[in-house]
């Protein structure tokens, strides 16, 4: 068990680097310069340009500015924004908190309300509800989430005035609701889906007949049988999905103006500050293997037929 | 897709199986090909479900191939005068008025006609992409295993950690001309791993199926077992998992739009009318209402389709 | 058909008296599965019985309706597609098709438990032997976890698993094959139900380790003075165990015969054809007999006799008419006890 941690940490190692060095490349390579876009439509002054650039290192060659930033990072130096001269630290240890908890909120949403409308509809497969749940999800995958936003703000803020259509407080649990609520919608249908199609798989097991023919009642049938040997897909998802929840919020968090980590990508895509992006995508990146590595451990304590050697 | 974080429809079943100790073994159980893919064939003629997302997708590619068929309006120009004028018609059928006028008088529905071959395009277009790309990596990763696996395996992970959208957007907002070829460019780009992921699964657990060894026995070279005897019983996963990804990547460009990062302005796709309409959504629903509705439709078809195909391909959910 | 009268001073184990007598009545059994391919009619008519103390053998091909007919009793059958046009199940003088789903699950596991075939699939993976053992008392009879898990090592150490109370929390498939079937036999004697229902159950074991499992069976049926029904296709296991035998083809049972009877005289050419295809050694060198053809298509299944096809002996008759199942008698007209035959030729085929 330690040594299957300790090799998966070690595997993490060359993916890290990939991944960060992969979004580097990308932000930085791609046409377009964060320097020059200070100036807006004025025309830029050269001198001071090359000055900036200078600074900061941004004339050096690609990879020895990665090289620079990966030291700065084992050091805690995520390097300063280029508009405001700010430590891209602080920016992301503002934003964090807030999008830790609107994550927080919206995966509980999707763990309780998805699973619970999964195993619904498998259970009771090919009826009304089963019919409906299955549509319901169809329709929250395929209409774009920002209708969706914008919709229930409307809706729920505007009209009828159940809740603050932006939110002001972003500790306020209620203020919260509802973008967690937008948030987590769609991971909420696919919880549902995946949950329904492998409640539908198994309930045609042997041991699902087996426990049938023991005279158990249902519902222990479902809640002892069924349901634990029907999530070991879900857990993959659900623990993948942490990660995405908190990094990307990015459309939740514009519509009902939440000043978390989604917002900070947002603006630093727009202003090409590729500092913040790599930063951020950095943090992700850790939040993601750490908790892939969590689910694979999950893994051996639903399912006792894996061993880790 | 709320989330940058979440590659679409990454998440769909046969994935979410895949990543630890082999269970991905198990994501593409497969049998005999041909008899598979004819009783599936004779159990989707029988679903409605398959029909009529069938027949809507063929719409759809009807109205993307030859818009001109529809309508006579031209969904760039707009007269002014006709400024959201009235709301939308809905006895006219197939005329200028039939869904109304946006902010600038521009027919909505020669807007919402002419707009379907962008979006169709970028579908199309990424899941080819994807699936030729995902798929090769997969099969060589799944098949060769050892050292190529490990190789291919990680570079999957390395691009699969970068959020899909937050990726899209950082590529997508260094060019300024976002053309259909950009656009599906940037989301093959990263949209491949999901594709890969699943080829390897539905190859690993091909090869070792006992017809794969009984060729083997009789001496069939390397590409006569992969092309002849794996591929053909590895791909029904892959089909599954591209159709619905189809959907996903068509509310990917659709949300690109909304960040300001889809179509050049200039261009009509229901995208940037989504995007657009967002504005005037509280006086002027059917702005909205019309485009994303047609979007939706044509997601859910191909959501709906790849469903049937999963369903009429594994006998465990029949 | 057979009586087995027990002297009333032979004390049946912990439940008194009550284990005597009929146990189970299946009348006019009738099964069918709805398709889309159309109407699979998987069980047509059967009739069979069993008494305390008593064994069945239910023998026959895969196809043949006899593990359906065994699910249809366990009540386990799914349902739709699958659907009882008609017949009755009468166990204990209740007809078990009139019931509630309540109450029959109340019969299920306590009253009539099943072994399968493959233990492996068939327990639960996720979920520890012992727990799925002593699940057993606490939904039935409403025992703590504590005191179930106690009974759990109790039943696994009656079916002679070695360092049970070791092996209590272990998982199925830490197991071997035969173990795993052990544990089978244990959860279905758990609360020492009337009747047990074995489909199989040694079949997806190695031969060695089939006899052991059969004698153990064998052995706690004795113990418990239980019925049991023993569904196989493999004759050599039935001599032993059965004390008689219904053969089933197509959906209907084509003889019912005491067991040592039936493999000196059969009295329908299928069971002389099963007889026949048994491998001999004092017959070494010649051929070795098959039955001609395939199974039946259930959806289609042949007019007249279902066996015409490939009866050696099949008539013009065999083909328009379906044999009922007549008792056997002996040349002479007197009654052979528990013999009968769905055979229009069954006089040729035991005497000729």
């Amino acid at each position: 068990m330690g040594r299957y941690v300790a090799r998966r940490l070690l595997q993490m190692i060359p993916v890290f680097i990939g991944t960060t060095l992969l979004i580097f490349l990308m932000v930085n390579a791609l046409p377009g310069d964060p320097v020059k876009a200070l100036w807006g439509d004025k025309p830029p002054d050269p001198a001071q340009v090359a000055q900036i650039k200078h600074d900061r290192g941004l004339d050096l060659p690609l990879w020895e500015q990665y090289l620079h930033y990966m030291k700065g990072l084992f050091q805690g130096d995520f390097g300063n924004t280029i508009a405001g001269n700010r430590p891209i630290l602080d920016e992301i240890t503002q934003a964090f908190p807030v999008s830790m908890r609107l994550a927080a909120m919206a995966w509980t949403f999707e763990l309780v309300v998805g699973i619970t409308l999964g195993v619904i509809a498998g259970v009771r497969r090919g009826r009304i509800i089963d019919t409906t749940v299955t549509f319901f999800t169809l329709i929250v995958i395929s209409v774009p989430i920002f209708v969706f936003g914008l919709g229930f703000q409307l809706i729920f803020g505007n009209e009828l005035g159940w809740v603050k259509p932006t939110v002001q407080d972003s500790e306020s649990f209620q203020q919260l609701m509802l973008p967690a609520l937008v948030l987590g919608l769609v991971g909420l249908a696919y919880v549902a889906r995946l949950t329904r199609t492998s409640i539908k798989e198994n309930r045609s097991a042997d041991y699902i007949r087996t426990a049938v023919a023991k005279g158990l009642p249902r519902r222990r049938i479902i809640s002892r049988h069924l349901l634990r040997n029907s999530l070991i897909p879900v857990v993959t998802y659900l623990g993948t999905d942490i990660g995405a929840l908190m990094g990307g919020a990015v459309i939740t968090e514009g519509i009902f103006n939440v000043s978390g980590v989604g917002n900070l990508l947002y603006l630093g895509i727009s202003r090409r500050e590729g500092a913040v992006i790599v930063g951020i995508v950095t943090v992700l990146v850790i939040v993601y293997l750490l908790a892939s590595l969590l689910v694979d451990l999950l893994y051996a304590v639903l399912d006792p037929r894996i061993r880790y050697a | 897709m709320p989330d940058l974080m979440k590659s679409p429809a990454a998440d769909e079943p046969e994935v979410a199986l895949a990543p630890p100790s082999g269970k991905a073994a198990e994501a593409g159980e497969v049998g005999g090909a041909r008899s598979l893919w004819g009783d599936a064939w004779r159990d989707l003629r029988r679903r409605p479900l398959f029909v009529i997302s069938g027949l809507l997708i063929l719409l759809v590619l009807l109205v993307s191939a030859f818009p001109g068929l529809f309508t006579s309006a031209d969904p760039g120009s707009g007269d002014l005068t006709n400024n959201f004028l009235g709301s939308p018609q809905l006895g006219h059928f197939f005329q200028d008025d039939w869904f109304g006028y946006d902010r600038q008088g521009r027919s909505i529905y020669a807007r919402v006609v002419f707009g379907a071959r962008n979006s169709v395009m970028v579908g199309l277009g990424v899941t080819l992409l994807v699936t030729v790309f995902g798929g090769l990596v997969g099969m060589l990763a799944g098949y060769f295993g050892g050292f190529w696996d490990s190789l291919l395996s990680r570079i999957t992970d390395v691009f699969f950690g970068i959020p899909f959208l937050l990726g899209a957007m950082v590529v997508l907002n260094a060019f300024t001309d976002r053309d259909v070829w950009v656009i599906t460019g940037a989301l093959a780009f990263l949209g491949w791993t999901q594709i890969a992921r699943v080829m390897r699964g539905a190859v690993i657990t091909t090869k070792h199926a006992d017809y794969v060894m009984a060729a083997k026995a009789l001496g069939a070279g390397t590409k006569r077992i992969l092309f002849r005897h794996v591929l053909p019983n590895a791909v029904a996963p892959v089909i599954v998992v591209a159709t619905i990804a189809l959907g996903t990547y068509i509310v990917a460009e659709s949300t690109l739009s909304y960040l300001g990062l889809g179509f050049a302005s200039d261009a009509v796709s229901w995208g940037a009318d989504i995007s657009d309409a967002t504005q005037d959504i509280r006086n002027n629903p059917h702005t909205l209402i019309f485009p994303a509705g047609m979007l939706s439709i044509t997601v859910l078809a191909f959501i709906m389709l790849g469903d049937a195909v999963r369903e009429a391909l594994d006998p465990k959910l029949r | 058909m057979t009586i087995i009268d027990k002297p009333a001073d032979v004390p049946a184990p912990r439940s008194g008296g009550e284990k005597s007598g009929r146990l189970l009545d299946v009348k006019d059994l009738h099964v069918e599965f709805h398709t889309r391919d159309g109407v699979v009619k998987a069980v047509n008519g059967v009739n069979y019985s069993v008494d305390a103390g008593e064994t069945l053998a239910v023998l026959g091909e895969s196809g043949s309706g006899k593990s359906v007919t065994a699910q249809a009793i366990m009540g386990i059958l799914d349902m739709p597609p699958g659907k009882i046009p008609q017949g009755e199940i009468v166990f204990r003088g209740q007809d078990m098709l009139k019931m509630s789903n309540e109450e029959r699950r109340k019969v299920r596991g306590r009253k009539i438990a099943m072994i399968f075939q493959d233990a492996l699939s068939s327990l639960n993976p996720v979920l520890s032997v012992g727990y799925q053992l002593g699940e057993m008392f606490r939904v039935h009879e409403g025992m703590s976890r504590k005191q179930s898990k106690a009974k759990a090592v109790e039943l696994m150490d009656r079916v002679k698993i070695p360092a049970a109370k070791e092996r209590v929390n272990d998982y199925p498939h830490q197991f071997s094959g035969g173990m795993r079937q052990r544990i089978m036999i244990a959860m279905a004697l758990a609360l020492e139900p009337d009747l047990i229902i074995a489909d199989e159950p040694t079949t997806a074991l190695d031969v060695t380790v089939q006899a052991q499992v059969m004698d153990l069976l064998a052995e706690l049926q004795r113990e418990y003075n239980m019925g049991l029904i023993l569904i196989t296709h493999d004759l050599g296991v039935v001599a032993d165990v059965a004390d008689k035998i219904a053969v089933m083809y197509a959906g209907r049972i084509v003889e019912t015969a005491p067991v040592h009877e039936l493999y000196k005289r059969p009295a329908h050419p299928y069971t002389r054809g099963l007889l026949d295809s048994i491998p001999r050694l004092d017959q070494k060198g010649s051929e070795l007999y098959a039955i001609k053809g395939l199974p039946p298509n259930l959806l289609k299944i042949p007019s007249g006799c279902a066996f015409n096809p490939r009866c050696p002996k099949a008539q013009d008759i065999c083909r328009t008419e379906v044999p009922p199942l007549v008792p056997v008698t002996e040349r002479d007209g007197t009654d052979l006890a528990g013999r009968g035959s769905a055979c229009h030729f069954w006089k040729e085929t035991i005497h000729g």
